[in-house]
């Protein structure tokens, strides 16, 4: 069986290359991409855990369900606002949103 | 002829062959999956071709028309002919295209399809035994929706992209009406396992749960995108939709997936109301399952070949209406009564049970057109063409007729 | 052995598919890099034998949400458009924190390194989705988040259609 760690490894990269993401780019839609990332790692990690740890309980996978649902309402409100924000600004890098008001 | 009764016999024999030959379990393990995902691959793909001669003959005899009669005795070697024309037509890719996706899409297409088989169970004992096979049919149906999307962009063409939008707001709308009337069968047989639907049939659902048939039906004709929801592939607005920049083998794959997709709704429903494979002596010879399920499937499918032949195309805007103001809250509705009623009468037996939800099925259907009879005053009137007027998008309602007070 | 190998395939093709998603100046090639990550989270799901949460994680990460995302990128963009740089010109600083933090968790477990103890996990129940169903609901259990959830999609739902809707006057523009 693959031990604990390899799983805790790829999440950790999967982690680091979200956080790159989120941090370097432009596109507002690009950073919600890197967020993604981010959820998927930390998903990856939670039910690690739960296979090697607790695989007899629910509650790693319980913990897993929360965050798809956390998830799904990040992305539909994430993407309302860049939506929002095209037809105000007509652009979509957040350096372009440099406004407090209009 | 045991193997009549358990086909499993013939996976034996094969096991047996290949390690006579010298091969180490493992390869022999992994070459049985190969040979099975190949036949599962292929079985229907040959049957495509028989649809596509199938249907141009029958929607042609709806249409008083001959269909296909050149070409082999009924025309029955007509498809293998358009096979070979396809084959041998130039394949353009547009040159500002995105060439990794423009190949990517009619890949996925058709394996969005494929994918969907494993699930199924063929027979007692045969086919698909996923534990989340339902659900796993709702994930494997994405992917077609993405081979869309992927394919009306990488063509770089408007149009294209206008098709791809429309398809992907229609298949995501009617995506909610199909997993709410799949979750009738399930809850009926307490399983996500098809094979434990099927084995729940006693009666078939259809009996206690036929209007989550209807919606399961209609929905899917909508997902597969044909007459009369197939505005991706309006020819009068967008020309051939998101496939317009395709030609040749390229073309051929979507043209196949959207066949064989049709054909695989009609033995999805099959599985969840027909009572798939079931049928007299099918516990006995699963062969015969086989053909219990193939022939129940192909009436789905000859129904869905009918309404493309007699229908027409509905308005992009009456198509989302209808799946968000009809079939979701109708789906929705029928999913909570049957929830409800199914624990009342769960110490009935099969038949009380299924007749209780049959006659509250037919309630919500009296209640729902009703309803549907009151919308219909208030709706706009139908449209007339106005002299010196376009009657496409917009168009002046007559003037109101004599006051009838509010 | 087979199991490992999957694994490493598994891994190595996301990583790289992440690689592809965040640093892609074409954000739809990102965003297809993003959907084969998403894709190779669940077959690690297959691998962990949580079956029910990998084909939840297909129909709601890759059927709604990379969807999603792939429709806003296709919407807010004119066909062949060129794509320009899409990274920060501050984007060294970035690596650094991420390449550090990476590092860091990295050598955390390495130096805890369980996988000596730990590989021999128990199996898992046969009826472990059907537990967590009841549980979900369960008094005793997790009803309580479970409702949360539901109140917070509920929430991001209205939210959502409120603020990309745009009231009646964005709607008569968009229509024009």
């Amino acid at each position: 069986m693959i031990p604990l760690s390899w799983y805790l490894v790829v999440a950790a990269l999967l982690f680091g290359i979200g956080v790159y993401g989120v941090l370097a780019r432009k596109n507002a839609v690009a950073i919600l991409i890197g967020l993604e990332l981010m959820f998927n790692a930390v998903l990856v990690n939670v039910l690690a855990f739960w296979r090697y740890l607790q695989p007899g309980e629910t509650a790693g996978l319980v913990f897993a369900v929360v965050i798809f649902a956390v998830a799904a309402a990040e992305v539909a409100v994430g993407l309302a606002l860049f939506i929002a924000v095209y037809r105000k600004f007509g652009s979509s890098d957040v350096d372009d949103i440099n406004l407090l008001k209009w | 002829m045991a193997f009549l009764q358990d086909p499993t016999l013939i996976v034996e024999w094969l096991r047996q062959l290949l390690l006579g030959w010298g091969l180490s379990p493992a390869l022999t393990s992994l070459a049985l999956y190969v040979l099975g995902a190949l036949a599962l691959a292929t079985g229907p793909l040959l049957w495509v071709i028989f649809l596509i001669w199938f249907e141009r003959k029958a929607v042609a005899r709806i249409q008083d028309r001959l269909g296909p009669n050149r070409v082999g005795k009924y025309g029955l070697l007509q498809p293998f002919a358009d096979v070979l024309k396809l084959l041998t037509k130039e394949d353009i890719i547009p040159a500002k295209a995105d060439k990794f996706l423009y190949w990517m899409a009619p890949i996925l297409s058709l394996a969005g399809v494929l994918l969907l088989w494993p699930a199924v169970p063929l027979g007692k004992g045969i086919g698909g035994n996923v534990n989340v096979a339902v659900l796993y049919l709702v994930a494997v149906g994405t992917l077609s929706t993405f081979a869309i999307l992927v394919a009306g962009w990488s063509a770089n063409n408007k149009y294209a992209l206008l098709g791809a939008f429309r398809t992907v707001a229609q298949m995501i709308s009617y995506e909610v009406p199909i997993v709410l009337a799949l979750l009738v069968p399930v809850l009926l047989a307490r399983s996500m396992n098809l094979q434990a639907i099927v084995a729940a049939q006693d009666v078939w659902f259809v009996v206690a749960a036929p209007l989550p048939a209807l919606i399961f039906f209609v929905a899917s004709i909508a997902e597969v995108g044909r007459t009369p929801f197939d505005l991706l592939e309006a020819e009068s607005e967008i020309i051939a939709g998101f496939h317009i920049e395709y030609s040749g083998m390229k073309f051929a794959m979507f043209f196949a997936g959207e066949f064989l997709h049709a054909f695989t709704v009609g033995v999805l429903g099959a599985v969840l109301f027909f009572g798939g494979w079931r049928g007299p002596g099918a516990e006995a010879y699963p062969i015969l399952g086989l053909f219990y399920l193939w022939l129940k499937a192909f009436l789905l499918y000859f129904v869905i070949v009918w309404v493309r032949g007699t229908f027409p195309r509905v308005r992009i805007d009456h198509l989302l209406d209808f799946t968000w103001k009809f079939l979701t809250p109708l789906a929705l509705v029928v999913l909570m009564a049957t929830a409800v009623l199914d624990k009342a009468l769960v110490r009935a037996g099969a038949w009380p049970r299924a007749l209780g939800l049959l006659v509250v099925n037919a309630v919500i259907w009296l209640l729902a057109q009703r309803w549907l009879r009151k919308v219909e005053k208030r709706l706009e009137p139908p449209m007339v063409a106005q002299p010196g007027q376009y009657p496409v998008a917009r168009y002046t309602p007559p003037e109101p007729q004599a006051a009838e007070g509010d | 052995m087979v199991t490992t190998f999957v694994f490493l395939l598994t891994a190595v093709v996301m990583l790289v598919a992440a690689l592809i998603a965040v640093l892609k100046d074409n954000l739809v090639h990102a965003a297809m890099g993003l959907v084969v990550t998403l894709f190779g989270t669940a077959v690690l799901f297959v691998l962990m034998e949580a079956y029910f949460l990998a084909v939840a994680q297909v129909v709601i990460y890759v059927g709604a949400i990379a969807i999603l995302i792939v429709f806003s990128i296709m919407l807010t963009r004119r066909v062949g458009a060129a794509w320009g740089a899409q990274t920060n010109p501050t984007w060294p600083f970035a690596l650094l924190v991420a390449g550090l933090l990476t590092v860091l968790v990295t050598r955390m477990v390495r130096a805890w390194a369980p996988d000596q103890v730990l590989p021999a996990a128990a199996a898992v129940p046969a009826d472990i989705t059907a537990r967590l169903g009841a549980a979900l609901v369960d008094p005793n259990g997790y009803v309580v988040p479970f409702e949360v959830a539901s109140v917070l999609l509920l929430a991001a739902l209205i939210g959502a259609v409120y603020v990309a809707w745009g009231g009646r006057k964005a709607e008569k523009e968009t229509h024009k």
